[in-house]
């Protein structure tokens, strides 16, 4: 199993980078194919454990049915919610053309 | 081949707003029509160092509509986190479920043209919803415009089992999902303000084959009529396709309001990745079985079960049921003006269905046009029990008791009070009635000779000659009687 | 009185500011004018506003005039990690993507401490978004070590364990994720806590991972950190994941440490740990024996799959958490203008850091189509594993102590371009918040080019009176932590 997940090729490296919306140059796509594919590598010692029992943990104390209720509580000026916008346009966050859903 | 040579199938995802005040994840008003952009705090606009924190009422919603559709529970949930690059989901990732949904499995009961059916649910799940993008009329602009209000909301997703196979199976189910969730106050279902929204998924296979055909996705259906047209364009494209022996492909679309076509958004090869995986910033929800028993306690009869016990229970027609478990207030009225004509000894046969012809007719006219519920209409359900009471003894005719009705809403009061101070009580009493008639035959001797003579048509003068006496008051009935058997002795 | 002021501790400067013998603002005076001298040549801090910090001085010695409590952090100058947000302030997360944002709500851990009295006295630097064991990630500028300019002062809070070392604040706050505190409080020759996920609210805090992140204080003496932890800690309303359990004075609770069972992890001294390191470690522990605690050797197997669980899980969380940076609603706009794709992709590409990207694609891999079971879940059973390893351990001890860091400081360049050995220099102190358990770093030495090593003490959950007990204790015995830095 480690031999088959060992390594990360280019195309692999675009497909990821496409998900997490990163414009890479080619010689980044290099760097991180071999950079990555390293830390895979290294990662895969995981598969000498048997975990076949084991849950996973998510998180080391969990605290369950935390709510609050279902009351107001003061939102932003609208101002204030777009002070730190890159661009905006009366009222609203103003984007480049979206054009389908 | 005709489309009636293909097995149709379809299956309905919908997207319900949560009736809660505020949003899933923080204190921020879920009005809608605010100002762009008012509704909004750096929990919902998603800035560095926020946590959400859970809107107790939206997991109780989702648990209500979970028992209502008869789905698993799971005893521990989690929320997920769904990753995609929107701008209008400013985490760039939905928290939403996904391993561990509110309700999975579980069934909505409709009725297609007369025949009842179980359409199958894959899951309900609860999610945050995603503000508005919108893209500024005419003018060819180049950018388009994001308003967060709506980012945050509490939604809860139902997904179905491609269990459909009719247009008319469609329609029952929304509108069969919107009376429960209405019903259940889970939901307002305000279509126009996007409280309920649709996709769906259809495929098309001819008839009998078991191989599965191209399922085909379809977003962007904000009206139980935007399904509908889209879904009759839709089968209409695949069996045209088919018929040609085109290939269909496993797509996404995205259906046109304006031209009434879907059009192609992407493939399934461009599907999205969504890299679910548990909220770190949330603990697990733990559903506790005194939450279950307490919500249970509290939940309404739902609507379609409602109808078809009021076909059975009260013999009344299905139109007559539809209608009166149309809300859940008018239903409950229904029932409770039963109960009350029963204790005033009402016997009658048709009691119930005196009593649905009289809120399907007068009383649901006043509450549209005045616009209340029917609970702030002011006339309780035993007034109209006794107004229905007094028809039935002949204290009052029909025409009074029609009249009667806006002076119960004025006033409030029960309606035998105000027919006898305003002097509305029908005189049925045979004493009173005799004296009035033996008045008026000694006052048309001319007319009584001409009966006796067998012009019996003169009987309706004579009639009319009593109520006149009577000022309109009297029993009709009773004085025809009456008139008749003094006439002929 | 200013001299006496520059090296007092937070606890001496409260009791004179309350006490009245030194006013807020002359204490304020003297740390900002330590900073003008010496930030230059370290950039501990990425933002100080003067007028500001006296402003909140200010405040502190007029509730003082009018006989009110100031808290007790009166007067207390605090450098704070710019991944904590300060209302209209600049909070940049290290990145330049956030360069000119000025949040709209301040951190709870911040509104905390300037309602116990202390006064902001700048935002230190860091590694882009907490990633970074160097502080060479920094978005803006690296941060030196004021030990010896040419090595790293660890990260990613590199730049509040440089303000606390070189006499810029006498207690800052920190972030540590798998050693963000612990690992540049070692390498700086100060005292650095991470506690108990959940115990100080994360409000506030940029996140790096969500299930790790935690807040906690950098100071000289383990009594400051003792006070500044009381402030900070307990239960916040916005932070879901905070622990609803009571707040000790863990001040007033340091004590005696006889009796104290310590477990020695025999994987915490093998291969890879600096022998130099590794005797000033022995002699601390040996140290704490001679005052009365009990040595018993623990075993925590899963020690050598720690950096792969913890890569996993924090990358993965990570690739989520860092998503919000794209250039719509906030934060800077950069790139194509086309489309939002190339928005998004422009701007993340221009304005993000390499470890950044590094990390986002790798945890973006982990969690992908057909990847979730074999890395993601995989790291979420390796991690069950690894707390079980200190579950056991606990039975059988109070604390369990070894070292910090491998080696001590290392040099600016010797890793940065080599991700895996990177990773790898956090391999102690990457455990802690796996199990979630709370972890202290003292000094307890110097290697023999004067670089100071670090002594870790982990806690059971929710034990921080413990584990600050025993820091406390050794501290009393040894004066590592009062060596002045050369600068
Ligand atoms: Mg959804
Ligand atoms: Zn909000």
């Amino acid at each position: 199993m480690a031999g088959e997940r060992a390594g990360i090729d280019v195309g692999t490296v675009r497909y990821v980078a496409g998900l997490c919306r990163l414009e890479l140059t080619g010689d980044e796509e290099e760097l991180f194919a071999a950079q990555l594919s390293d830390i895979l590598n290294y990662i895969d010692k995981l598969n000498e454990l048997d975990t076949s029992e084991v849950e996973p943990l998510a998180q080391a104390i969990e605290i369950p049915n935390v709510f609050r209720d279902d009351a107001p509580r003061g939102s932003l000026e609208v101002s204030e919610a777009l002070a730190n916008a890159p661009e905006k346009t009366g009222g609203f966050y103003k984007v480049p053309a979206v054009l389908e859903g | 081949m005709p489309v009636e040579d293909y097995d149709i199938v379809i299956g309905l995802e919908s997207h319900a707003r949560l009736l809660t005040e505020t949003k899933m994840f923080c204190g921020c008003l879920t009005r809608f029509g605010a100002e762009p952009n008012s509704q909004t705090c750096p929990v919902c606009i998603g800035m560095p160092g926020v946590l959400p924190v859970t809107n107790r009422k939206a997991v109780m919603l989702g648990l209500r509509a979970a028992l209502a559709f008869r789905c698993e529970i799971p005893a521990r949930m989690r929320f997920d986190r769904k990753n995609y690059y929107y701008p209008d989901i400013p985490k760039n990732y939905q928290v939403s479920q996904n391993y561990s949904p509110v309700g999975a499995g579980g069934f909505v009961e409709i009725e297609a043209d007369g025949v009842r059916k179980r359409i199958g649910l894959d899951n309900i799940h609860l999610e945050e919803d995603a503000g508005r993008l919108m893209h500024p009329e005419g003018s060819g602009a180049d950018y388009s415009t994001v308003d967060l209000n709506r980012a945050g909301t509490p939604l809860l997703e139902i997904v179905t089992r491609p269990d459909m196979s009719s247009l008319t199976e469609v329609e029952a189910y929304m509108e069969t999902l919107r009376r429960t969730l209405e019903a259940l106050e889970i939901s307002d279902c305000r279509m126009e303000e996007g409280s309920l929204r649709f996709e769906a998924s259809i495929s098309l296979k001819p008839l009998g084959s078991t191989t599965l055909g191209k399922r085909v996705e379809i977003k962007n259906l904000n009206s139980t009529r935007a399904v509908l047209n889209c879904l009759e364009y839709e089968i209409r494209r695949q069996a045209a396709a088919l018929d040609a022996g085109e290939p269909l492909t496993q797509e996404t679309r995205l259906y046109n309001e304006t031209t009434g076509r879907s059009e192609r958004m992407r493939s399934k090869e461009e599907a999205h990745d969504y890299r679910y995986f548990p909220e770190p910033d949330l603990g697990p929800i733990v559903v506790l079985d005194e939450w279950l028993d307490r919500i249970r306690s509290e939940m309404p009869e739902l609507p379609n079960l409602r109808k078809w016990r009021f076909q059975e229970a009260y013999s009344l027609p299905a139109y007559d049921a539809g209608v009166l478990t149309q809300k859940r207030s008018i239903a409950d009225y229904f029932e409770e003006t039963i109960a009350a004509a029963e204790a005033m000894g009402a016997e009658a046969a048709d009691l119930a269905k005196q009593v649905s012809n009289w809120l399907m007719g007068p009383i649901l006219r006043e509450v549209n046009e005045r616009r209340v519920d029917i609970a702030g209409l002011n006339i309780p359900p035993a007034h109209l029990a006794e107004l229905v009471g007094l028809i039935q003894k002949g204290t009052i005719s029909k025409n009074i008791a029609q009249d009667l009705v806006p002076i119960m809403i004025e006033t409030g009061d029960p309606p035998e009070t105000i027919a006898s101070r305003r002097g509305m009580i029908q005189i049925s009493d045979a004493y009173a009635v005799e004296k009035l008639v033996s008045d008026v035959l000694e006052a048309h001797g001319k007319q009584v000779a001409e009966y006796k003579d067998g012009k019996k048509a003169v009987l309706g003068f004579l009639m009319g000659q009593v109520m006149r006496q009577a000022k309109g008051k009297a029993n009709p009935q009773v004085v025809r009687e009456i008139l008749t058997r003094t006439l002929q002795s | 009185m200013a001299e006496e002021v520059a090296s007092a501790t937070a606890v001496e400067i409260a009791r004179m500011v309350a006490g009245g013998s030194i006013s807020a603002r002359e204490v304020a005076l003297t740390f900002l004018d330590r900073i003008e001298k010496v930030n230059s040549s370290t950039n501990a801090f990425l933002h100080v506003n003067q007028d500001w910090s006296l402003s909140c001085a200010d405040l502190i010695d007029q509730k003082i005039a009018r006989g009110e409590n100031p808290g007790p952090l009166a007067g207390v100058p605090i450098a704070i990690k710019d991944a904590l947000c300060i209302e209209g302030a600049p909070t940049t997360c290290g990145s330049r993507i956030l360069e000119d944002y000025r949040p709209p709500y301040t951190a709870t851990v911040v509104r905390r401490v300037l309602e116990a009295g202390a006064v902001p006295i700048g935002k230190t630097n860091m590694d882009e978004f907490a990633m970074g064991s160097s502080n060479e990630s920094s978005g803006f500028r690296k941060c030196f070590n004021p030990w010896d300019l040419s090595r790293a002062p660890g990260g990613s809070s590199g730049g509040s364990a440089v303000a606390v070392a070189a006499g810029m604040a006498p207690v800052a706050l920190g972030s540590d994720t798998g050693g963000s505190i612990r690992q540049p409080a070692a390498f700086c020759g100060v005292t650095g806590m991470k506690p108990t996920w959940g115990r100080v609210s994360r409000y506030g805090l940029g996140a790096f991972a969500s299930s790790l992140d935690q807040v906690g204080p950098l100071s000289r003496t383990v009594e400051d950190s003792a006070l500044l932890l009381s402030v900070i800690a307990g239960h916040d309303e916005r932070d879901s994941t905070s622990l609803p359990d009571p707040v000790d004075d863990y001040r007033s609770a340091l004590g005696s440490i006889k009796g104290l069972r310590v477990g020695v992890p025999a994987e915490y001294f093998g291969e890879g740990l600096d022998g130099e390191v590794a005797a000033a470690v022995r002699a601390a522990i040996a140290t704490l024996e001679e005052m009365g605690a009990s040595l018993v050797e623990v075993s925590l197997p899963h020690l050598p799959y720690a950096v792969a669980a913890y890569c996993i899980v924090s990358m993965a969380e990570s690739s989520s958490n860092l998503a919000r940076y794209d250039g719509v609603h906030y934060g800077a706009r950069k790139g194509g203008t086309r489309g939002i794709d190339e928005l998004y992709a422009g701007t993340r590409a221009q304005l993000l850091g390499r470890e950044v990207k590094r990390r986002i694609m790798l945890g973006t891999f982990v969690l992908s189509s057909g990847y979730y079971d074999a890395y993601y879940l995989k790291g979420l059973k390796a991690r069950r594993l690894i707390r079980r390893d200190f579950e056991e351990a606990f039975e059988k001890v109070d604390v369990i102590a070894g070292p910090t860091t491998p080696t001590a400081a290392f040099r600016i360049g010797e890793k940065i371009n080599d991700p895996l050995a990177m990773y790898l220099s956090d391999i102690f102190t990457i455990s802690a918040p796996l199990a979630g358990i709370p972890a202290i770093s003292v000094p307890c030495g110097f290697t023999s080019e004067r670089l100071p090593v670090g002594f870790q003490i982990m806690g059971r959950l929710l034990d921080e009176k413990t584990v600050l007990s025993a820091a406390a204790a050794f501290q009393g015995a040894t004066d590592f932590h009062e060596a002045a830095c050369p600068l």
